[in-house]
């Protein structure tokens, strides 16, 4: 589709270690609408966080490579794109959220300059507009006593309250998309719930498009309209929130939704928490199948002679899974 | 910050206090006596070495001693050479400003050296400049000054003869010429001293630059679409100085022991040189007064350490 905000097709993230190729990210598709928000899911090493920093091609090259696909971001390119233009797009197109809000943060500048300067970087003002643009915006996300606060330094913030200064500055530039890179993962579950507020009423104000990385499928419930579910650095499956709840498809995802603490069910029926058996499997030589075989319950021979496409078996609802309709 | 200053002035008083009784008691152990030569002379009688002695006060108990040096040193009486009989202060007044200016001009050098080299180096790290300037680097801070010292003499003196290689105190030149003359016989001193500095800061300032340039911090920069050139400068060098700033000061104290030999090879007429001839003399008064002002000085540059310190470092509250 032409019109869509951001477009990645078949995109390919390779990094060089001692050991070989590892292949991170191995033909992602993934496309947003202006104004949507779309979450991808998966745990640890499932090549999400490459994938969401390869827009911005904020990966170390080298040992990162693009080896194949298409970054489109409004019709453009950006994997071809010069380092000038990934500059342009930087923060006054597309903002970043961090994952470390107590490390994300330069601590020798007051939050205020850090702010500030993202703001100068991209528009011919000067200093005191754009500290005064720097308040306007701790005040836009709830930091209280804004312009007094400007002048303090990240170390005497708290965690979540930097974060809210990392969301302040993503947004600083009026952005059209936001990449939040699991933005609640190191924050406690209370301040978790309030960053996720501060994102959905963001949007709501600003409309801008939101790009959330999680491993959470909690935090995927309250946020997103549609999901992206990677596994291994594939994409394993695309649905609307809801569907996806309702009726995983992918042996995956119904591991993932089963492993979610329910404590409604644990009173009443004494069911144990469930977890997926085994591990990722190892990305230097990813498996010519299916890469979640080994782990399903459900794998047949066929599964892993050949690895299965994503296939849209109903309306917005892809799948990777070639015994989806049978199992689901 | 006033407060912080004054505390910290405090504070160096009784450092100060205890390195000189420690000196002292050092000096006063040692083996060795000012009047050996008289000694040695059949023309004067032992009697005469014997008041010359009591006169000084040397006979008297360590303690005695070391308080009747300090009272002096408080009214600001920092007693005579037994050799030359100047004042004390006077010769050091005399030596210090060649020192600080070898000494000062050695680690602007080094610095110069090791900052641009040490950065740029870290930014490209196991690029073939990276390569050539880790290896220079380490044979630079392996290779004792006093070798290096030499080799300069040798080559520059003597095969090439450009430049003079025993400096010289009276130099008959003024205006423009007399600067040129001090320059062409500082700038071997200058240079060993400085590359041996710099090659050692050159590891330390890319060891720090890359510590910082992993950091979350500049990805964020980065992120900001900042150029390259400036997240460098503004969010990697200046946080590196942090500790590249402490070390800088804590190496002063070896920077003044190598500067002693560097001075002794090339002549230099400083502190250094004047400790070696007053050590060789047995001239307490003279070591004792030159050690500790090379203490203060290091106490001096500890204190301004931490002032660079707290202000490059907004963490960090002067309290």
């Amino acid at each position: 589709m032409a019109g869509r905000l951001l477009n990645i097709q078949g995109l390919k993230v390779h990094f060089k270690t001692d050991d070989g190729w590892v292949h991170a990210v191995d033909g992602v598709d993934l496309s947003l609408d202006a104004g949507e928000t779309l979450s991808v899911v998966g745990e640890s090493g499932s090549g999400k966080t490459v994938t969401a920093k390869t827009i911005l091609k904020l990966i170390d090259m080298p040992p990162g490579r693009i080896m194949d696909g298409s970054i489109l971001w409004q019709g453009e390119d950006l994997v071809p794109a010069r380092p000038e233009r990934m500059r342009d797009i930087r923060s006054k197109e597309i903002g970043f959220i961090f994952q470390e809000p107590m490390t994300s943060l330069n601590p020798v500048y007051t939050v205020g300059e850090q702010i500030a300067e993202t703001v100068r970087q991209h528009q011919r003002i000067s200093r005191k507009a754009a500290m005064e643009r720097a308040a306007e915006m701790l005040s836009l996300v709830h930091i209280p006593n804004a312009s007094r606060r400007v002048h303090d330094y990240p170390h005497q913030f708290s965690g979540g309250m930097r974060q809210r200064v990392m969301i302040a500055m993503a947004l600083s530039c009026d952005p059209k998309l936001i990449i939040a890179d699991e933005p609640t993962t190191a924050l406690d579950v209370t301040i978790q719930a309030q960053i996720l507020d501060l994102l959905n009423e963001m949007k709501e104000r600003l409309g801008m498009a939101v790009l959330l990385i999680t491993h959470a499928m909690g935090v995927v419930a309250e946020t997103a309209q549609r999901v992206i579910v990677m596994y291994a650095g594939q994409v394993v499956e695309e649905a609307p929130v809801e569907a996806l709840f309702d009726r995983p498809l992918h042996p995956y995802t119904q591991g993932l939704i089963r492993s979610i603490p329910r404590l409604d069910l644990a009173a009443t029926e004494h069911r144990r928490l469930e977890a997926i058996p085994g591990t990722v499997p190892s990305l230097l030589s990813p498996p010519q199948g299916c890469r979640f075989a080994a782990r399903c319950g459900y794998a047949i021979e066929a599964c892993r002679a050949a690895p299965p496409p994503l296939r849209e078996i109903a309306p917005g609802r892809k799948v990777a899974c070639i015994r989806a309709e049978e199992i689901a | 910050m006033a407060q912080y200053l004054v505390r910290r002035l405090l504070i160096a008083i009784p450092s100060l206090l205890g390195i000189s009784v420690i000196l002292f008691t050092v000096l006063a152990l040692a083996p060795g006596d000012p009047f050996e030569e008289l000694a040695t002379n059949p023309a004067i009688p032992p009697e005469v070495r014997a008041n010359l002695r009591a006169s000084l006060g040397l006979d008297d108990p360590v303690h005695i001693r070391y308080f009747a040096w300090l009272t002096s040193m408080l009214r600001g009486e920092w007693g005579f050479s037994f050799v030359s009989r100047i004042p004390v202060d006077d010769l050091i007044l005399q030596r210090l400003p060649v020192t600080i200016a070898v000494i000062g001009a050695s680690q602007l050098v080094a610095l110069a050296i090791a900052l641009p080299v040490g950065v740029y180096a870290a930014t490209r790290p196991y690029s073939i400049f990276d390569q050539i300037a880790n290896t220079l680097a380490f044979v630079g801070f392996s290779l004792p000054t006093f070798f290096t010292g030499l080799l300069f003499i040798l080559f520059f003196s003597i095969y090439l003869d450009w430049l003079p290689f025993v400096f010289r105190t009276d130099i008959e030149a003024t205006g423009w010429n007399w600067w040129w003359q001090q320059l062409r016989q500082s700038i071997m001193p200058i240079m060993v001293l400085g590359l041996f500095q710099g090659a050692a800061w050159t590891r330390f300032v890319r060891s720090a630059v890359l510590d910082v340039i992993r950091l979350d911090h500049v990805t964020t920069a980065r992120a900001k679409g900042i150029p390259e050139r400036a997240v460098t400068l503004r969010h990697v060098v200046r946080n590196a100085m942090i500790p590249v700033v402490t070390l800088v000061a804590l190496q002063m104290p070896a920077v003044f022991g190598g500067a002693i030999v560097t001075e002794q090879i090339f002549r230099v007429p400083g502190i250094g040189s004047l400790l070696i001839s007053a050590i060789l003399a047995n001239d307490t008064p003279v070591i004792m007064a030159v050690t500790f002002v090379i203490a203060a000085l290091v106490v001096f540059f500890n204190l301004l350490a931490d002032v660079i310190y707290g202000w490059l470092d907004p963490r960090i509250s002067y309290r």
